[in-house]
Protein backbone atom coordinates (compact mmCIF):
# COMPACT_ATOMS: atom_id res chain seq x y z
CA UNK A 1 0.00 0.00 0.00
CA UNK A 2 2.70 2.28 0.85
CA UNK A 3 5.19 1.45 -2.00
CA UNK A 4 1.77 1.65 -4.08
CA UNK A 5 1.16 5.44 -2.57
CA UNK A 6 4.56 6.42 -3.21
CA UNK A 7 4.97 5.21 -6.65
CA UNK A 8 1.39 7.48 -7.67
CA UNK A 9 3.03 10.58 -6.00
CA UNK A 10 6.46 10.29 -8.05
CA UNK A 11 3.61 9.33 -11.00
CA UNK A 12 1.79 12.68 -10.91
CA UNK A 13 5.19 15.21 -10.28
CA UNK A 14 6.37 13.42 -13.19
CA UNK A 15 3.36 13.64 -15.51
CA UNK A 16 3.05 17.62 -14.01
CA UNK A 17 7.09 18.64 -14.81
CA UNK A 18 6.08 16.82 -18.27
CA UNK A 19 3.31 19.11 -18.68
CA UNK A 20 4.79 22.34 -17.88
CA UNK A 21 7.98 21.75 -19.78
CA UNK A 22 6.14 21.14 -22.54
CA UNK A 23 3.67 24.07 -22.72
CA UNK A 24 6.48 26.25 -21.69
CA UNK A 25 8.47 25.60 -24.68
CA UNK A 26 7.13 27.54 -27.50
CA UNK A 27 8.07 30.72 -24.52
CA UNK A 28 11.17 29.02 -24.37
CA UNK A 29 11.81 28.79 -27.81
CA UNK A 30 11.22 32.83 -28.42
CA UNK A 31 13.98 33.84 -25.45
CA UNK A 32 16.75 31.46 -26.51
CA UNK A 33 16.24 32.49 -30.39
CA UNK A 34 16.19 36.21 -29.25
CA UNK A 35 20.11 36.07 -28.35
CA UNK A 36 20.89 34.46 -31.33
CA UNK A 37 22.03 35.70 -35.06
CA UNK A 38 20.00 35.99 -37.64
CA UNK A 39 21.39 33.31 -39.48
CA UNK A 40 21.53 30.93 -36.07
CA UNK A 41 17.66 31.83 -35.15
CA UNK A 42 16.72 31.08 -39.21
CA UNK A 43 16.12 27.45 -37.73
CA UNK A 44 14.14 28.63 -34.80
CA UNK A 45 15.18 25.34 -32.69
CA UNK A 46 15.69 24.90 -29.36
CA UNK A 47 19.26 24.61 -29.51
CA UNK A 48 21.53 27.49 -27.76
CA UNK A 49 22.55 30.68 -28.98
CA UNK A 50 26.89 30.43 -29.10
CA UNK A 51 27.61 33.73 -28.48
CA UNK A 52 24.66 35.80 -26.93
CA UNK A 53 23.29 38.32 -29.06
CA UNK A 54 22.04 41.49 -26.57
CA UNK A 55 22.50 43.65 -29.66
CA UNK A 56 19.26 42.25 -31.26
CA UNK A 57 17.37 44.05 -28.00
CA UNK A 58 19.08 47.66 -29.21
CA UNK A 59 18.46 46.54 -32.78
CA UNK A 60 14.60 45.91 -31.86
CA UNK A 61 14.27 49.46 -29.56
CA UNK A 62 15.52 51.63 -32.47
CA UNK A 63 14.33 49.69 -35.31
CA UNK A 64 10.55 48.61 -33.62
CA UNK A 65 9.91 52.27 -32.28
CA UNK A 66 9.69 50.47 -29.01
CA UNK A 67 9.98 53.89 -27.00
CA UNK A 68 7.33 55.27 -28.53
CA UNK A 69 4.93 52.67 -28.77
CA UNK A 70 5.98 51.31 -25.10
CA UNK A 71 4.56 54.97 -23.88
CA UNK A 72 1.61 54.61 -25.99
CA UNK A 73 0.83 51.57 -24.30
CA UNK A 74 1.44 52.34 -20.77
CA UNK A 75 -0.77 55.87 -21.52
CA UNK A 76 -3.19 54.07 -22.54
CA UNK A 77 -3.55 51.13 -19.70
CA UNK A 78 -2.57 53.31 -16.85
CA UNK A 79 -5.98 56.18 -17.93
CA UNK A 80 -8.25 53.37 -19.09
CA UNK A 81 -7.43 51.47 -15.82
CA UNK A 82 -7.42 55.02 -13.52
CA UNK A 83 -10.99 56.21 -15.23
CA UNK A 84 -12.45 52.48 -15.21
CA UNK A 85 -11.69 51.84 -11.85
CA UNK A 86 -13.33 55.28 -10.18
CA UNK A 87 -16.25 55.09 -12.51
CA UNK A 88 -16.97 51.62 -12.13
CA UNK A 89 -16.37 51.28 -8.07
CA UNK A 90 -18.74 54.26 -8.14
CA UNK A 91 -21.47 52.60 -9.94
CA UNK A 92 -20.74 49.05 -7.95
CA UNK A 93 -20.69 51.00 -4.54
CA UNK A 94 -24.25 52.96 -5.40
CA UNK A 95 -26.22 49.89 -7.32
CA UNK A 96 -25.13 47.38 -4.56
CA UNK A 97 -26.20 49.48 -1.59
CA UNK A 98 -29.15 51.31 -3.26
CA UNK A 99 -31.27 48.10 -4.59
CA UNK A 100 -34.30 50.04 -6.26
CA UNK A 101 -35.98 48.94 -9.05
CA UNK A 102 -34.32 51.25 -11.82
CA UNK A 103 -30.63 50.49 -10.09
CA UNK A 104 -31.69 46.53 -10.72
CA UNK A 105 -32.12 47.15 -14.06
CA UNK A 106 -29.19 49.26 -14.86
CA UNK A 107 -27.33 46.50 -13.10
CA UNK A 108 -28.53 43.94 -14.90
CA UNK A 109 -28.23 46.17 -18.19
CA UNK A 110 -24.34 46.81 -17.57
CA UNK A 111 -23.70 43.15 -16.33
CA UNK A 112 -25.55 41.74 -19.85
CA UNK A 113 -22.68 43.64 -21.57
CA UNK A 114 -20.23 40.63 -20.37
CA UNK A 115 -21.36 38.74 -23.11
CA UNK A 116 -22.79 41.16 -25.90
CA UNK A 117 -20.25 41.96 -28.56
CA UNK A 118 -19.30 45.51 -29.63
CA UNK A 119 -20.19 46.47 -33.00
CA UNK A 120 -17.20 47.87 -34.38
CA UNK A 121 -18.91 49.49 -37.56
CA UNK A 122 -21.40 51.11 -35.80
CA UNK A 123 -18.90 52.25 -32.96
CA UNK A 124 -16.84 54.00 -35.63
CA UNK A 125 -19.91 56.01 -36.89
CA UNK A 126 -20.07 57.03 -33.14
CA UNK A 127 -16.86 57.86 -32.74
CA UNK A 128 -16.42 60.62 -35.61
CA UNK A 129 -19.60 61.55 -34.50
CA UNK A 130 -18.19 62.70 -30.79
CA UNK A 131 -14.54 63.52 -32.91
CA UNK A 132 -12.80 60.69 -30.72
CA UNK A 133 -11.95 58.44 -33.63
CA UNK A 134 -8.05 58.28 -34.32
CA UNK A 135 -7.51 60.21 -31.05
CA UNK A 136 -5.58 59.15 -28.13
CA UNK A 137 -8.20 59.85 -25.67
CA UNK A 138 -11.25 57.95 -27.95
CA UNK A 139 -9.08 55.21 -27.17
CA UNK A 140 -8.88 55.39 -23.92
CA UNK A 141 -12.42 56.08 -23.29
CA UNK A 142 -13.00 53.00 -25.33
CA UNK A 143 -11.20 50.64 -23.12
CA UNK A 144 -12.95 52.16 -20.28
CA UNK A 145 -16.30 51.58 -21.40
CA UNK A 146 -15.39 47.88 -22.73
CA UNK A 147 -14.12 46.63 -19.05
CA UNK A 148 -16.74 48.49 -17.81
CA UNK A 149 -19.38 45.51 -17.07
CA UNK A 150 -16.80 42.63 -15.93
CA UNK A 151 -15.34 45.15 -13.40
CA UNK A 152 -18.84 46.71 -12.19
CA UNK A 153 -19.79 42.93 -11.67
CA UNK A 154 -16.37 42.08 -9.42
CA UNK A 155 -16.92 45.26 -7.13
CA UNK A 156 -20.28 44.92 -6.71
CA UNK A 157 -20.06 41.39 -5.10
CA UNK A 158 -17.14 42.39 -3.04
CA UNK A 159 -19.33 45.39 -1.69
CA UNK A 160 -22.17 43.31 -0.86
CA UNK A 161 -19.60 41.50 1.45
CA UNK A 162 -19.31 44.89 3.44
CA UNK A 163 -21.84 45.04 6.23
CA UNK A 164 -24.02 48.02 5.91
CA UNK A 165 -23.86 49.06 9.63
CA UNK A 166 -20.41 50.68 8.73
CA UNK A 167 -22.33 53.41 6.31
CA UNK A 168 -24.65 53.96 8.78
CA UNK A 169 -22.52 55.08 11.56
CA UNK A 170 -20.69 57.26 9.21
CA UNK A 171 -23.77 58.84 7.96
CA UNK A 172 -24.55 59.25 11.68
CA UNK A 173 -21.45 60.74 12.12
CA UNK A 174 -21.89 63.64 9.35
CA UNK A 175 -19.95 61.83 5.86
CA UNK A 176 -21.17 63.00 2.75
CA UNK A 177 -21.78 60.64 -0.19
CA UNK A 178 -18.57 61.14 -1.64
CA UNK A 179 -16.64 61.06 1.85
CA UNK A 180 -18.72 57.67 3.02
CA UNK A 181 -17.11 56.54 -0.59
CA UNK A 182 -13.67 57.52 -0.67
CA UNK A 183 -12.85 57.41 2.87
CA UNK A 184 -14.71 54.55 4.48
CA UNK A 185 -15.82 52.14 1.71
CA UNK A 186 -12.56 52.73 -0.73
CA UNK A 187 -10.52 51.12 2.08
CA UNK A 188 -12.51 48.51 2.95
CA UNK A 189 -12.54 47.46 -0.96
CA UNK A 190 -9.16 47.71 -1.71
CA UNK A 191 -8.37 44.26 -2.28
CA UNK A 192 -11.00 43.95 -4.94
CA UNK A 193 -10.25 47.38 -6.33
CA UNK A 194 -6.99 45.79 -6.85
CA UNK A 195 -7.96 43.03 -8.69
CA UNK A 196 -9.39 45.07 -11.36
CA UNK A 197 -6.86 47.60 -12.09
CA UNK A 198 -4.62 44.46 -12.86
CA UNK A 199 -6.82 42.69 -14.76
CA UNK A 200 -7.70 46.03 -16.80
CA UNK A 201 -4.18 46.99 -16.64
CA UNK A 202 -3.00 43.04 -18.43
CA UNK A 203 -6.33 43.53 -20.69
CA UNK A 204 -5.16 46.57 -21.90
CA UNK A 205 -2.06 46.05 -22.48
CA UNK A 206 -2.61 42.82 -24.24
CA UNK A 207 -5.38 44.35 -26.83
CA UNK A 208 -4.89 45.37 -30.49
CA UNK A 209 -8.36 45.29 -31.98
CA UNK A 210 -9.70 48.88 -31.39
CA UNK A 211 -6.21 50.23 -32.80
CA UNK A 212 -6.38 48.29 -35.25
CA UNK A 213 -10.00 49.61 -35.98
CA UNK A 214 -9.85 53.24 -34.61
CA UNK A 215 -6.04 54.17 -34.66
CA UNK A 216 -4.72 55.08 -37.90
CA UNK A 217 -1.69 56.31 -37.44
CA UNK A 218 1.01 54.26 -36.26
CA UNK A 219 2.34 56.88 -34.35
CA UNK A 220 -0.44 56.18 -31.85
CA UNK A 221 -0.06 52.26 -31.96
CA UNK A 222 0.44 50.49 -28.74
CA UNK A 223 3.37 48.04 -28.86
CA UNK A 224 1.22 45.04 -29.39
CA UNK A 225 0.08 46.39 -32.77
CA UNK A 226 3.71 47.52 -33.33
CA UNK A 227 5.54 44.10 -32.99
CA UNK A 228 2.75 42.81 -35.48
CA UNK A 229 4.11 45.43 -37.62
CA UNK A 230 7.58 44.80 -37.15
CA UNK A 231 6.99 40.92 -37.51
CA UNK A 232 5.55 41.64 -41.16
CA UNK A 233 8.44 44.13 -42.21
CA UNK A 234 11.17 41.35 -40.44
CA UNK A 235 9.66 38.01 -40.58
CA UNK A 236 13.05 37.03 -41.97
CA UNK A 237 14.71 37.92 -38.83
CA UNK A 238 13.21 35.53 -36.26
CA UNK A 239 15.88 36.54 -33.93
CA UNK A 240 14.81 40.21 -34.31
CA UNK A 241 10.99 39.21 -33.98
CA UNK A 242 11.76 37.12 -31.09
CA UNK A 243 13.72 39.76 -29.40
CA UNK A 244 10.57 42.25 -29.86
CA UNK A 245 8.35 39.90 -28.65
CA UNK A 246 10.07 39.40 -25.56
CA UNK A 247 10.37 43.13 -24.90
CA UNK A 248 6.38 43.59 -25.51
CA UNK A 249 5.72 40.81 -22.70
CA UNK A 250 7.74 41.61 -20.12
CA UNK A 251 5.81 44.19 -19.00
CA UNK A 252 2.64 41.41 -18.94
CA UNK A 253 4.95 38.38 -17.18
CA UNK A 254 5.77 41.22 -14.61
CA UNK A 255 2.52 42.47 -13.44
CA UNK A 256 1.32 39.19 -13.78
CA UNK A 257 3.96 37.42 -11.52
CA UNK A 258 3.56 40.73 -9.01
CA UNK A 259 -0.15 40.62 -9.39
CA UNK A 260 -0.86 36.85 -9.39
CA UNK A 261 -2.82 36.33 -6.32
CA UNK A 262 -5.08 39.32 -7.33
CA UNK A 263 -5.95 37.88 -10.45
CA UNK A 264 -6.49 34.40 -9.39
CA UNK A 265 -8.91 36.13 -6.81
CA UNK A 266 -10.75 38.02 -9.65
CA UNK A 267 -11.42 35.38 -11.89
CA UNK A 268 -12.45 32.80 -9.66
CA UNK A 269 -14.34 35.34 -7.46
CA UNK A 270 -17.38 35.61 -10.30
CA UNK A 271 -15.41 32.97 -12.44
CA UNK A 272 -16.15 35.47 -15.30
CA UNK A 273 -13.47 37.28 -17.67
CA UNK A 274 -14.87 40.64 -19.59
CA UNK B 1 -35.87 58.67 -0.52
CA UNK B 2 -33.06 58.56 2.48
CA UNK B 3 -31.23 55.78 0.08
CA UNK B 4 -31.02 58.02 -2.54
CA UNK B 5 -29.51 60.74 -1.07
CA UNK B 6 -27.00 58.76 0.79
CA UNK B 7 -26.32 56.34 -2.18
CA UNK B 8 -27.04 59.20 -5.08
CA UNK B 9 -27.53 58.26 -8.25
CA UNK B 10 -24.96 60.68 -9.71
CA UNK B 11 -21.98 58.38 -9.07
CA UNK B 12 -23.81 56.06 -11.46
CA UNK B 13 -23.07 58.71 -14.12
CA UNK B 14 -19.90 57.82 -15.43
CA UNK B 15 -20.24 54.63 -16.09
CA UNK B 16 -23.54 54.85 -17.99
CA UNK B 17 -22.08 58.00 -19.84
CA UNK B 18 -19.47 55.19 -20.93
CA UNK B 19 -21.09 52.50 -21.37
CA UNK B 20 -24.36 53.86 -23.16
CA UNK B 21 -22.33 56.04 -25.07
CA UNK B 22 -19.80 53.67 -26.56
CA UNK B 23 -21.31 50.00 -25.95
CA UNK B 24 -25.13 49.73 -26.04
CA UNK B 25 -25.53 52.76 -28.37
CA UNK B 26 -23.24 51.34 -31.45
CA UNK B 27 -25.16 48.22 -30.85
CA UNK B 28 -28.92 49.47 -31.01
CA UNK B 29 -27.16 51.41 -34.08
CA UNK B 30 -26.18 48.89 -36.14
CA UNK B 31 -29.77 47.08 -36.07
CA UNK B 32 -30.92 50.37 -37.73
CA UNK B 33 -27.89 50.01 -40.15
CA UNK B 34 -28.10 46.26 -40.96
CA UNK B 35 -31.72 48.04 -42.83
CA UNK B 36 -29.87 50.10 -45.06
CA UNK B 37 -27.38 50.53 -47.85
CA UNK B 38 -24.48 51.84 -45.62
CA UNK B 39 -20.98 51.57 -47.70
CA UNK B 40 -17.53 53.47 -47.55
CA UNK B 41 -18.12 54.80 -51.09
CA UNK B 42 -20.90 56.97 -50.41
CA UNK B 43 -22.12 59.68 -47.65
CA UNK B 44 -25.54 59.12 -47.92
CA UNK B 45 -27.17 56.27 -46.78
CA UNK B 46 -30.49 54.50 -47.41
CA UNK B 47 -33.39 52.38 -45.72
CA UNK B 48 -33.97 49.57 -48.07
CA UNK B 49 -37.50 49.69 -48.24
CA UNK B 50 -40.02 47.77 -46.62
CA UNK B 51 -39.85 45.28 -49.06
CA UNK B 52 -36.29 44.94 -49.22
CA UNK B 53 -35.43 45.22 -45.26
CA UNK B 54 -34.44 42.13 -44.22
CA UNK B 55 -32.33 41.72 -48.29
CA UNK B 56 -28.67 42.23 -45.54
CA UNK B 57 -30.38 39.06 -43.12
CA UNK B 58 -31.04 37.05 -46.52
CA UNK B 59 -27.73 37.56 -47.63
CA UNK B 60 -26.01 37.09 -44.52
CA UNK B 61 -27.79 33.02 -44.27
CA UNK B 62 -28.09 31.98 -47.41
CA UNK B 63 -24.51 33.61 -49.36
CA UNK B 64 -22.21 30.73 -48.69
CA UNK B 65 -19.46 32.47 -48.25
CA UNK B 66 -21.21 33.87 -45.15
CA UNK B 67 -22.99 31.15 -43.69
CA UNK B 68 -19.06 29.81 -43.77
CA UNK B 69 -18.14 32.09 -41.25
CA UNK B 70 -21.38 31.24 -38.78
CA UNK B 71 -20.42 27.21 -39.86
CA UNK B 72 -16.30 28.34 -38.43
CA UNK B 73 -17.82 29.87 -35.50
CA UNK B 74 -19.79 27.83 -34.03
CA UNK B 75 -17.47 25.11 -34.89
CA UNK B 76 -15.15 26.57 -33.24
CA UNK B 77 -16.87 27.33 -29.85
CA UNK B 78 -18.39 23.56 -30.35
CA UNK B 79 -14.35 21.97 -30.18
CA UNK B 80 -12.59 24.83 -27.53
CA UNK B 81 -15.67 24.31 -25.53
CA UNK B 82 -15.43 21.12 -25.09
CA UNK B 83 -11.62 20.30 -25.23
CA UNK B 84 -10.79 23.61 -22.69
CA UNK B 85 -13.17 22.48 -20.10
CA UNK B 86 -11.77 18.35 -20.16
CA UNK B 87 -8.18 19.37 -20.57
CA UNK B 88 -8.19 22.19 -18.00
CA UNK B 89 -10.53 19.99 -15.68
CA UNK B 90 -8.08 17.10 -15.86
CA UNK B 91 -5.09 19.97 -15.29
CA UNK B 92 -7.11 21.06 -12.16
CA UNK B 93 -7.05 17.41 -10.79
CA UNK B 94 -3.83 16.47 -11.29
CA UNK B 95 -2.33 19.70 -9.67
CA UNK B 96 -4.94 19.32 -6.40
CA UNK B 97 -2.95 16.37 -5.94
CA UNK B 98 0.13 15.88 -3.92
CA UNK B 99 2.58 17.46 -6.70
CA UNK B 100 5.64 19.27 -5.44
CA UNK B 101 5.92 22.86 -6.28
CA UNK B 102 2.69 23.47 -7.14
CA UNK B 103 2.26 26.86 -7.60
CA UNK B 104 4.96 26.85 -9.72
CA UNK B 105 2.94 24.24 -12.37
CA UNK B 106 -0.08 26.24 -11.92
CA UNK B 107 1.93 29.53 -13.16
CA UNK B 108 3.77 27.80 -15.84
CA UNK B 109 0.51 26.38 -16.98
CA UNK B 110 -1.42 29.65 -16.50
CA UNK B 111 1.21 32.03 -18.53
CA UNK B 112 -0.12 31.43 -21.57
CA UNK B 113 -3.37 33.01 -21.02
CA UNK B 114 -1.99 36.51 -19.98
CA UNK B 115 0.29 37.09 -23.19
CA UNK B 116 -1.53 39.02 -26.21
CA UNK B 117 -3.03 36.89 -28.95
CA UNK B 118 -1.51 38.61 -31.44
CA UNK B 119 2.11 37.46 -29.80
CA UNK B 120 0.66 33.96 -29.42
CA UNK B 121 -0.31 33.88 -32.98
CA UNK B 122 3.43 35.29 -34.32
CA UNK B 123 4.78 32.65 -31.75
CA UNK B 124 2.89 29.76 -33.37
CA UNK B 125 3.92 31.20 -37.00
CA UNK B 126 6.80 30.24 -36.46
CA UNK B 127 6.87 26.73 -34.59
CA UNK B 128 4.16 25.65 -37.18
CA UNK B 129 6.06 26.88 -40.09
CA UNK B 130 6.17 23.80 -42.70
CA UNK B 131 9.84 23.69 -43.43
CA UNK B 132 11.64 25.04 -40.66
CA UNK B 133 8.99 24.55 -37.75
CA UNK B 134 9.72 23.68 -34.56
CA UNK B 135 7.03 21.16 -34.64
CA UNK B 136 7.73 19.50 -38.00
CA UNK B 137 11.24 19.63 -37.08
CA UNK B 138 10.73 17.25 -33.93
CA UNK B 139 8.38 15.02 -36.01
CA UNK B 140 10.97 14.45 -38.42
CA UNK B 141 13.45 13.52 -35.90
CA UNK B 142 10.62 10.53 -35.21
CA UNK B 143 10.46 10.37 -38.78
CA UNK B 144 7.08 11.44 -38.55
CA UNK B 145 6.10 13.54 -41.70
CA UNK B 146 5.12 16.86 -41.18
CA UNK B 147 2.21 18.65 -42.43
CA UNK B 148 1.02 22.52 -44.09
CA UNK B 149 -0.50 23.21 -40.46
CA UNK B 150 -1.86 26.52 -41.31
CA UNK B 151 -1.53 26.83 -45.01
CA UNK B 152 -3.71 23.43 -45.83
CA UNK B 153 -7.42 24.39 -45.92
CA UNK B 154 -8.14 21.25 -44.72
CA UNK B 155 -6.06 21.48 -41.39
CA UNK B 156 -5.43 25.01 -41.07
CA UNK B 157 -8.55 25.29 -38.56
CA UNK B 158 -7.79 22.64 -36.51
CA UNK B 159 -4.30 24.54 -36.03
CA UNK B 160 -5.72 27.52 -35.49
CA UNK B 161 -8.20 25.45 -32.69
CA UNK B 162 -5.28 23.79 -31.27
CA UNK B 163 -3.39 26.83 -30.77
CA UNK B 164 -6.74 28.63 -28.95
CA UNK B 165 -6.78 25.63 -26.20
CA UNK B 166 -2.83 25.96 -25.63
CA UNK B 167 -3.80 29.74 -24.26
CA UNK B 168 -6.89 29.61 -22.90
CA UNK B 169 -6.86 26.03 -20.69
CA UNK B 170 -4.34 27.28 -18.36
CA UNK B 171 -7.21 30.26 -17.29
CA UNK B 172 -10.06 27.39 -17.36
CA UNK B 173 -7.70 24.97 -15.32
CA UNK B 174 -7.33 27.74 -12.80
CA UNK B 175 -11.53 27.82 -12.10
CA UNK B 176 -11.77 23.91 -11.68
CA UNK B 177 -8.58 24.50 -9.51
CA UNK B 178 -11.12 26.82 -7.20
CA UNK B 179 -13.71 25.21 -7.98
CA UNK B 180 -11.98 21.59 -6.52
CA UNK B 181 -10.42 23.37 -3.28
CA UNK B 182 -13.78 24.30 -2.73
CA UNK B 183 -15.06 20.70 -2.03
CA UNK B 184 -15.20 19.88 1.67
CA UNK B 185 -12.29 16.87 2.03
CA UNK B 186 -14.45 15.88 4.72
CA UNK B 187 -16.83 14.18 1.49
CA UNK B 188 -13.40 12.35 0.56
CA UNK B 189 -12.71 11.13 3.87
CA UNK B 190 -15.97 9.18 4.31
CA UNK B 191 -15.36 7.76 0.50
CA UNK B 192 -11.83 6.57 1.36
CA UNK B 193 -13.46 4.80 4.55
CA UNK B 194 -15.54 3.18 2.44
CA UNK B 195 -12.89 2.04 0.08
CA UNK B 196 -13.60 4.33 -3.11
CA UNK B 197 -11.00 4.17 -5.78
CA UNK B 198 -9.68 7.54 -7.10
CA UNK B 199 -11.76 7.23 -10.07
CA UNK B 200 -14.53 6.12 -8.43
CA UNK B 201 -14.01 9.18 -6.15
CA UNK B 202 -14.10 11.51 -9.19
CA UNK B 203 -17.38 9.97 -10.44
CA UNK B 204 -19.11 10.30 -7.66
CA UNK B 205 -17.95 13.33 -5.84
CA UNK B 206 -15.36 15.87 -7.58
CA UNK B 207 -17.35 15.87 -10.89
CA UNK B 208 -20.99 16.35 -9.32
CA UNK B 209 -19.74 18.58 -7.34
CA UNK B 210 -17.95 21.41 -10.33
CA UNK B 211 -21.14 21.02 -11.69
CA UNK B 212 -21.83 24.96 -10.97
CA UNK B 213 -18.55 25.69 -11.82
CA UNK B 214 -18.46 23.85 -15.44
CA UNK B 215 -21.68 25.76 -16.07
CA UNK B 216 -19.74 28.70 -15.63
CA UNK B 217 -16.38 27.96 -17.67
CA UNK B 218 -19.53 26.21 -20.27
CA UNK B 219 -20.54 30.34 -20.41
CA UNK B 220 -17.18 31.52 -20.79
CA UNK B 221 -15.75 29.45 -23.32
CA UNK B 222 -18.83 29.72 -25.42
CA UNK B 223 -19.11 33.74 -25.28
CA UNK B 224 -14.83 34.02 -26.14
CA UNK B 225 -15.69 31.27 -29.06
CA UNK B 226 -18.33 33.10 -30.41
CA UNK B 227 -16.62 36.16 -30.22
CA UNK B 228 -13.04 34.96 -31.59
CA UNK B 229 -11.33 37.42 -33.77
CA UNK B 230 -7.56 37.83 -32.23
CA UNK B 231 -6.57 34.04 -32.89
CA UNK B 232 -7.74 33.55 -35.96
CA UNK B 233 -6.74 37.10 -36.94
CA UNK B 234 -2.74 36.75 -36.21
CA UNK B 235 -2.71 33.06 -37.16
CA UNK B 236 -4.41 32.92 -40.44
CA UNK B 237 -5.96 35.89 -41.22
CA UNK B 238 -9.38 33.69 -42.24
CA UNK B 239 -7.32 32.24 -44.96
CA UNK B 240 -6.35 30.13 -47.02
CA UNK B 241 -9.16 31.08 -48.59
CA UNK B 242 -12.39 31.40 -46.32
CA UNK B 243 -11.05 28.07 -44.86
CA UNK B 244 -10.91 29.91 -41.18
CA UNK B 245 -13.24 32.66 -41.48
CA UNK B 246 -14.99 33.31 -38.29
CA UNK B 247 -17.70 36.09 -37.78
CA UNK B 248 -15.49 38.65 -36.64
CA UNK B 249 -12.50 37.85 -38.87
CA UNK B 250 -15.04 38.68 -41.69
CA UNK B 251 -17.13 41.40 -39.76
CA UNK B 252 -13.11 42.93 -40.10
CA UNK B 253 -13.31 42.23 -43.50
CA UNK B 254 -16.47 43.74 -44.55
CA UNK B 255 -14.81 46.66 -42.82
CA UNK B 256 -11.97 47.11 -45.00
CA UNK B 257 -13.91 46.80 -47.98
CA UNK B 258 -15.91 49.27 -47.32
CA UNK B 259 -19.19 46.83 -46.58
CA UNK B 260 -20.62 48.96 -43.72
CA UNK B 261 -24.13 47.49 -43.86
CA UNK B 262 -23.13 44.06 -44.23
CA UNK B 263 -20.48 44.10 -41.44
CA UNK B 264 -23.16 46.20 -39.12
CA UNK B 265 -25.63 43.19 -39.96
CA UNK B 266 -23.12 40.21 -39.02
CA UNK B 267 -22.61 42.50 -35.67
CA UNK B 268 -26.26 42.45 -35.23
CA UNK B 269 -26.86 38.77 -35.73
CA UNK B 270 -24.53 38.15 -33.18
CA UNK B 271 -25.40 41.10 -30.49
CA UNK B 272 -28.90 39.46 -30.50
CA UNK B 273 -27.62 35.91 -29.96
CA UNK B 274 -24.96 37.17 -27.48
CA UNK B 275 -27.61 38.64 -25.69
CA UNK B 276 -29.71 36.14 -25.03
CA UNK B 277 -26.64 34.09 -23.84
CA UNK B 278 -25.68 36.48 -21.39
CA UNK B 279 -28.89 36.68 -20.16
CA UNK B 280 -28.61 32.99 -19.37
CA UNK B 281 -24.93 33.64 -18.03
CA UNK B 282 -26.41 35.73 -15.72
CA UNK B 283 -29.24 33.38 -14.62
CA UNK B 284 -26.52 30.84 -13.90
CA UNK B 285 -24.25 33.45 -11.49
CA UNK B 286 -26.94 34.21 -9.83
CA UNK B 287 -27.63 30.98 -8.82
CA UNK B 288 -24.23 30.22 -7.88
CA UNK B 289 -24.81 33.46 -5.48
CA UNK B 290 -27.86 31.67 -3.67
CA UNK B 291 -25.47 28.57 -3.18
CA UNK B 292 -22.82 30.41 -1.35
Amino acid sequence: MAVKKRLQRIGVNVLAWTLSLLLITPLVLILINSFKTGQEAAQMSLRLPSVLQLENFKTVIERGKLGVTFLNSLTYSVFSVLLCTLTSAMAAFVLSRNRSKANKIVYFLIVLGMAMPINFIALMKVMQTLDIINKRIGIILLYAAIQTPFNVFLIYSFVGKIPKDIDEAAIIDGCSPLQLFFSIIVPLIKPVLVTVMVLTFLNTWNEYILPLYFLGSSDKWPMTLAVYNFFGMYYRDWNLVCADIVLTSLPVIVVYLLGQKYIVSGMTAGAVKG
Amino acid sequence: MTKNRHYPTYFLFGTLLLYVVLYLLPGILGIGYSFTDWTAYSDEVHFLGYDHMFDNYVKAFSDAKYFGYLGNTLLFTLVTTIVKNGVGLALAVLLTKQVKLLNFHRAVLYIPAVLSALIVGMIFKSILNPAQGLLNSTLKIFGVKGLKWLTDPKIAFWSVMGVDIWKGMGYIMTIFIAGILSISPTYYEAAQIDGASGWQQFRAITLPMLVPTMTVTTVLNVIYGLRVFDMVYALTNGGPGFATEVLYTGIYKEFGFGRYAMGTTLSSIMFVFMALIGFFLIRAMNRNEVEE
